[in-house]
């Protein structure tokens, strides 16, 4: 009976001898073959157009204005200031990756933290000065743009009170801009992210004073944006309203890489 | 049909040879949409995977297979290079190095790819297309007597129907895989935002190794798809392209 109510489902569109029907099927492939070839011919215009089209900061145009669309669709969905989870009395193994900004040797000694100020001179902060304000720890995941992820005990004080204590006029302001000393490699981010309780100004890692290759003495830790944008050895911090240059972004990696 | 008839061989017996509809016009889109649409994703999906390549297949403590082997990146057939001298960074069989421009196309594609998925599953909805496509108890039971005729182990004919139980599965299995795909991107491309999400998967990092995992599995459809429809034959085929095929149905005249 499967049988019967399988025809009873099929529209017979045309019916004749089978010279007539096969030719009729003919007619109808022609048809659809017309569209086919359009559409194969169209995407593979449209694809081409969008491999081939002029670069900015290391990707073709279009897409680069598609990681912009993304980035504001998202940021009207969700909260800058969701949190990413910790996990207390956790960490996983040493990983080290990339060392741009960090060929020359760093004198911790006489290190310090510059604050750039318009109008005046920048505002030389010292470690010792800067451990003064509240102590954080936390436990949290890294995640790199590579795809590995990494579980790190951190430590430090928060970027939201350095900001309060030392330039509280630069929360009204855009954006952050920071460097190396070297200024080889340099980050930029939102204000939100840089104020989210989870972005650190961070001196120790899993409990140890950090290494020259983990960003000693002072690294950034921002566990809501990707590995990338955790500068390591802080020369320094600038506040702007123009989107400051980032040394990933100019390559073809995403500005604003928030997860 | 036979069996649906009592046939004796007094009766009159004709043939009726029609055109018939069989996928419709939105189907075929959508079908023929994704077919570029997953190439690029999967493309694009291995330039990312390249800057991490960790997964491997172990048994007993010994590596059977690394996903990916370094031919697979770069491959060079029989000492000649795919790529030109000097444009081996823009050749489409150049794996290596591009995370970047994998991360570029992966996040413009996968709008396509999530707008085509949910307008394809609306629309089987709406349509009431759905119930020839999703496996009802009775589907597995056939999906297999299909696996063993079409290993040559069952010799009788298989029902005559727009799909048979092993398609029902495997298709419906698709849009699901599908789903899968977005939820586990969307874990990893914001896990913070999607903190439940993420939760749901296990971690970060399982969301990644499901994400990989149902690409092997889209890879596996995609190379049976391609052999069933080699088989069943250019009418079959020409059915996703036009929406219609020749129908040759024996029928009996009454007595």
């Amino acid at each position: 009976m499967a049988n019967r109510r399988d025809q009873a489902e099929q529209k017979v569109l045309f019916e004749g001898t089978p010279e007539e029907v096969r030719s009729a099927m003919r007619r109808y492939t022609r048809r659809s073959m017309v569209w086919g070839t359009g559409a194969v011919i169209g995407s593979w215009l449209g694809i081409r157009w969008l491999a081939r089209a002029p670069l900015e900061d290391g990707i073709p145009r279009p897409m680069r204005a598609a990681i912009r669309t993304n980035e504001s669709i998202f940021n009207r969905l969700f909260s800058s200031s969701s949190r990413t989870d910790e996990y207390p009395g956790r960490a996983g193994e040493d990983r080290t990756n990339g060392d741009v900004g960090l060929s020359q040797d760093v004198d911790l000694e006489s290190w310090a933290l510059s604050l750039m100020r318009t109008g005046e001179d920048p505002l030389q902060i010292g470690l010792d000065e800067l451990k003064r304000l509240p102590r954080v720890d936390m436990v949290t995941e890294l995640r790199c743009i590579e795809g590995w992820s990494l579980i790190v005990h951190w430590t430090g004080v928060r970027f939201a009170d350095f900001v309060e204590h030392y330039a509280p006029s630069a929360k009204a302001r855009k954006y952050v801009a920071l460097e190396t000393p070297d200024g080889e490699y340099y980050v930029g981010l939102d204000i939100a992210s840089a104020l989210h309780p989870q972005t650190l100004l961070c001196f120790a890692m899993n409990g140890e004073p950090l290494t020259p290759e983990h960003g000693a003495p002072l690294r950034l830790v921002i566990p809501v944006k990707y590995g990338v944008k955790n500068l390591k050895r802080i020369g320094t911090i600038a506040f702007s309203d123009e989107r400051p240059k980032d040394y990933w972004a100019e390559l073809g990696y995403d500005w604003y890489a928030g997860l | 049909m036979p069996g649906d008839f009592p046939s004796t061989d007094s009766e009159r017996r004709t043939q009726r040879t029609m055109i018939v509809a069989k996928h419709p016009l939105a189907i075929r889109w959508f079908h023929w949409i994704n077919f570029p649409v997953i190439m690029i994703m999967s493309w694009s999906g291995l330039l990312i995977y390249w800057a991490n390549d960790v997964y491997k297949v172990n048994l007993g403590g010994r590596e059977l297979f690394k996903f990916f082997p370094g031919w697979f990146y770069a491959p060079v057939f029989k000492g000649f290079s795919v790529h030109p001298a000097g444009e081996g960074e823009n050749s489409l069989f150049t794996l290596d190095h591009r995370l970047s421009e994998g991360m570029a196309w992966h996040f413009l594609f996968f709008w396509i790819f999530v707008i085509n998925g949910v307008a394809y599953v609306t629309y089987l909805w709406l349509s009431r297309q759905w119930k020839f496509l999703v496996p009802t108890r009775a589907s597995f039971g056939e999906a297999f007597q299909v696996v063993l005729h079409d290993l040559r182990i069952r010799k009788k004919p298989l029902p005559k129907k727009k799909f048979n139980g092993a398609q029902q599965v495997a298709y419906t299995g698709v849009i699901v895989m599908g789903l899968l795909m977005v939820l586990t991107g969307l874990c990893m491309f914001k896990p913070v935002q999607f903190t439940f999400l993420t939760h749901l998967f296990g971690s970060y990092q399982n969301a990644r190794l499901i994400h990989f995992v149902v690409t092997l599995l889209f890879v596996l459809f995609f190379i049976v798809h391609v052999a069933q429809v080699i088989r069943a034959g250019w009418n079959n085929f020409r059915g996703m392209i036009t929406g219609k095929e020749v129908v040759v149905e024996e029928v009996a005249l009454g007595q």
